[in-house]
């Protein structure tokens, strides 16, 4: 195959950027995405030219760390996967492919394709665990869990923290993420403890880091590789509004006692 | 040197808890005034860094990724190793004590594996406080499944997804401490040196991989807790990130780098496509709980299927050969990893390897579809079937996956003693990136449990010990040592920047993964080790002139960061090489042709080779020094593996 890409160049968070065309020759459709820009990477470098920088890691579609913005898409054309597990084969010889970086201000460009997550750190550094220290706790056994809250849990723990879901989304939102995270504590009996004052920590972060709020498209849900559902957002304003209302927990400091 | 791996006296059973009675504690009031070092943030790194924070202990925890979450523990699919015997099946913490020993040809402590079967337990109660959602029965009790070298059933899943589930875990009990303030996290940072003071490790030199920024940060101790160095042979199932870099710079400041040789290859991965792969992706060893391993009886059914004259489900049964159930009939499938990948490598030799390659044998699940219905199948494995699917274009519901070994594991990394200490005190490494537990041959869903058992359970006890020996004198930041050690890493950082040859890093890499594949691989011998030597050095001296690099320090630069892993590799390579020709026998993942029973299995020397070779640098370009930890065998008696 023979492509033609359209790619966003950006020296830095400082610079501005633009959009540069590049040629891709000679693709095998069995390569992945991301090995046909490594393939234009080599030409470029034989060239002595810099070669298109993108974040990447596992390529096996599980450390949420490839982002590129494909054809106006997170992730690319084909549904529930990451960039790493698109294939060349979902494309066809001579077309031109538009490659951007996820757009949204929280997440400010790094170089060219790559951005910077941190936010989402920082939301889970703000209230995203069960407060638990190493050792003492009881029998893995003690507490049974029923099936069905357990697989729901676990649905919910899928996420990998790409950032997709902001990426797809008009108002730039965080919502699918943050409240996959909730849901997947506040619906264990573990995570009950801290349910109320979790979600207001998470939620506040959220706002702090920039996120714009959710106004129900759904692009998020119908763009996460890990299909997250637009449930969480429920299950999360419930929590919320709950916790807001009828709750008496404050989120003072999250912190899960002394040391 | 000699070697004194610190293994408790007295019975297996009360090694461990004498020996942390015996340890010296740091009052609580004095934890405040240390300060560690942990870099890389996996399950071993990310469960210390959260463990010793919530002891008192100052952190300062380091990984190259954008966040903690992504370093590749999150990548393990199957499970997680625990004699919990919560299927009342026969399991215990002797028996998976002995099924890990054995599992690694008997090239591990027996102290160490005792120890790991023992925190096991604890592992899985630690994780499910955190909210980590394990497979769950109806009743709302932990699930279990079978794994490769053992006949019970004590493995512990999240679906396919086990490692991210373990890590996010880990990752939620680190996010906890930096909130409180108790550790600081570094991302985007790649440690390129240990600075050390009197034999002693003192901090470390990361680059900033965003601004280039050379910084320097001291502590009371290092840990080191930075993975595997499969990506010496390019094609592996780890990340295109991981490297050896931090405990290769380790080694060149003095650590010893034990059994560098013992490489696992995992059967069950998807096979090469062509030249542009960039990674191998792994099919989880649960798989073979309920498939087939098979390859055509004849070469020329095999030839048919080759060129598509024929399709896997119109080969008839008596055309089909199930090669482990019918050499190891009681363990069938389930055989360890190292004797797997053996005979799959054995039937491509031969002739009867499918695929357009012809390097890939199958895995059929047409017999578990018909006996548990294609919905209880993908229930199991459905996350697998659909990742086989995308990177093959083929449906594993309907044709039977085509699978073949490649490299996923190593055993060997930084020399430790019981207390996870290198011989360069203050200088830690856990998890992946020692050498301890797994012998020649790690069992499958023991690396996330060996993780986790160094991390939560091991260095919050035996880090205090030498603390509290050294005391919490603040480190001198400005002993010239930190300048030294910073200068040595700029000078190298401009040597590769000042590389403008013809030929790409990645070329060179490419290059060095052949030649560790083809002569350090799955089967080796003496003339293709000497060889490989050669070759890797000519290699490495052409590196030096040749290759490629682009760009400046001071700006994201992949292109540098990538020359530095690939220069350390280089050297790598051919230490391993050394290591293999020096282990004239076979045992668990390093195989010598030289070196087999009848039966063409493994065969050891115990007499002469039952010891941990640990190499010692001593400069560039020189020869390594050879030292012997003997493995001394108390409880479990040595015998030929077998698994029929």
């Amino acid at each position: 195959m023979n492509l033609t890409l359209k790619v966003w160049r950006q020296k830095d968070a400082n610079s501005s950027g633009k959009m540069v065309s590049y040629k891709a020759e000679n693709i095998s459709p069995d390569m992945s995405f991301l090995e046909m820009l490594d393939v234009v990477n080599e030409s470029l470098i034989h060239k002595g030219d810099e070669p298109i920088h993108f974040d990447h890691d596992c390529r096996e579609g599980i450390c949420g760390m490839c982002s590129l913005y494909i054809n106006g898409r997170p992730h690319g054309p084909k549904r529930a996967i990451t960039t790493c597990q698109l294939h060349m084969r979902s494309f066809h010889d001579g077309e031109t492919i538009t490659i951007e970086p996820w757009r949204a201000a929280a997440f400010p460009v790094i170089k060219d394709l790559a951005v910077d997550r941190s936010a989402f750190d920082r939301i889970q550094q703000a209230g995203g665990y069960v407060s638990v220290n190493t050792g003492g706790v009881p029998d893995a056994n003690i507490i049974p869990i029923p099936k069905v809250i357990a697989d729901e849990a676990f649905n919910s723990a899928t996420c990998i923290g790409c950032g997709a879901c902001v990426a797809a989304c008009k108002n730039a939102s965080a919502m699918l993420f943050v409240s996959a995270k909730v849901s997947q504590l506040g619906m264990l009996p573990q995570g009950q403890p801290e349910r109320w004052s979790r979600v207001q920590s998470m939620v506040a972060q959220m706002d702090e880091e920039g996120f714009g709020n959710c106004t129900n498209t759904g692009a998020c849900e119908a763009e996460c590789p890990k299909e997250i559902t637009l449930t969480n957002i429920s299950r999360m304003n419930n929590d919320f509004f709950s916790a807001k209302l009828f709750r008496e927990e404050k989120v003072h400091d999250h912190s899960g006692g002394g040391e | 040197m000699s070697l004194d791996a610190k293994i408790p006296q007295g019975p297996l059973a009360e090694k461990w808890s004498k020996h942390k009675f015996n340890l010296k504690l740091v009052n609580p009031a004095n934890k405040r005034k240390y300060d560690v070092i942990v870099v890389g943030t996996g399950l071993a790194g990310a469960s210390a860094a959260a463990s010793l924070a919530e002891l008192g202990y100052n952190v300062k925890a380091f990984c190259f990724q954008d966040s903690p979450r992504r370093a590749h523990s999150i990548a393990a699919q199957g499970g997680i190793n625990a004699a919990k015997n919560y299927q009342n099946d026969g399991d215990s913490v002797y028996r998976l004590f002995y099924d890990t020993i054995k599992g690694g040809d008997y090239r591990a402590r027996e102290g160490n594996v005792y120890r790991l079967a023992e925190v096991s337990v604890n592992i899985i109660d630690q994780c499910v406080a955190q909210g980590v959602p394990f497979a769950r029965e109806y009743g709302g009790l932990l699930d279990n499944r079978s794994f490769g070298g053992s006949q019970v059933s004590r493995t512990f899943y999240a679906r396919g997804q086990t490692g991210q589930q373990l890590l996010l875990g880990a990752y939620s009990a680190l996010n906890r401490q930096i909130h409180k303030g108790k550790v600081k996290m570094y991302t985007r940072s790649e440690m390129l040196d240990v600075v050390t003071i009197d034999g002693h490790a003192k901090g470390i030199i990361t680059r900033n991989l965003v601004t280039g920024e050379i910084d320097t940060h001291s502590g009371h101790a290092v840990l080191l807790c930075t993975g595997g160095y499969g990506n010496v042979f390019y094609l592996s199932t780890n990340a295109i990130g991981s490297n050896v870099t931090a405990a290769w710079r380790a080694h060149k400041r003095g650590a010893f780098f034990a059994n560098p040789c013992y490489t696992q290859i995992h059967p069950t991965c998807i096979p090469v496509s062509g030249d542009h792969q960039s990674k191998l992706t792994l099919m989880s060893e649960s798989l073979r709980n309920d498939g087939r391993v098979w390859a055509p009886k004849t070469v020329e059914v095999a030839a048919k299927l080759r060129k598509k004259e024929l399709t896997a489900d119109q080969v008839k049964e008596e055309d089909r050969d199930y090669f482990l159930e019918r050499k190891y009939p009681s363990f069938g499938n389930l055989v360890p990893r190292d004797v797997a990948s053996r005979n799959a490598k054995e039937m491509a030799d031969e002739g009867r390897g499918v695929g357009t390659s012809g390097f890939a044998v199958f895995l059929d699940f047409a017999d578990a579809i018909k006996r548990l219905g294609q919905e209880a199948v993908a229930a199991k494995y459905g996350n697998l079937f659909d990742m086989y699917y995308q990177i093959t274009n083929e449906d594993p519901y309907k044709q039977p996956m085509r699978i073949y070994p490649a490299v996923h594991y190593t055993m060997g990394g930084l020399w430790v003693d019981y207390n996870l200490s290198t011989n360069v005190p203050g200088l830690y490494a856990l998890g992946e990136c020692n050498f301890s537990d797994h012998g020649a041959n790690r069992l499958g869903a023991s690396a996330l449990m060996q993780g986790l058992s160094d991390g939560y359970f091991v260095i919050p006890y035996t880090l205090g010990d030498y603390l509290a020996t050294i005391g919490p004198k603040p480190v001198d930041a400005n002993h010239p040592a930190f300048a030294q050690t910073k200068k040595d890493v700029t000078d190298r950082i401009a040597k590769l920047l000042a590389l403008k040859g013809t030929k790409t890093v990645n070329e060179y890499h490419r290059d060095l993964g052949h030649i560790m594949w083809e002569y350090c691989g799955m089967a080796r011998t003496e003339e293709g080790l000497t060889k490989a030597k050669g070759m890797i050095q000519a290699l490495r001296a052409d590196f030096w002139k040749n290759a490629i690099v682009i760009g400046a320090n001071e700006e994201v630069n992949a292109s540098l960061e990538r020359a530095g892993r690939v220069a350390d590799f280089l050297e790598l390579g051919e230490l391993m090489v050394d290591d293999a020709q020096m282990r004239k026998e076979s045992c668990g993942g390093h195989f010598r042709l030289e070196s087999q029973t009848e039966e063409g299995e493994a065969l050891r020397n115990d007499d002469v080779f039952a010891f941990v070779g640990a190499w010692e640098y001593k400069g560039d370009n020189q020869p390594e020094e050879l030292h012997k930890e003997t493995l001394e065998f108390e409880f479990v008696h040595l015998t030929q593996r077998s698994y029929k």
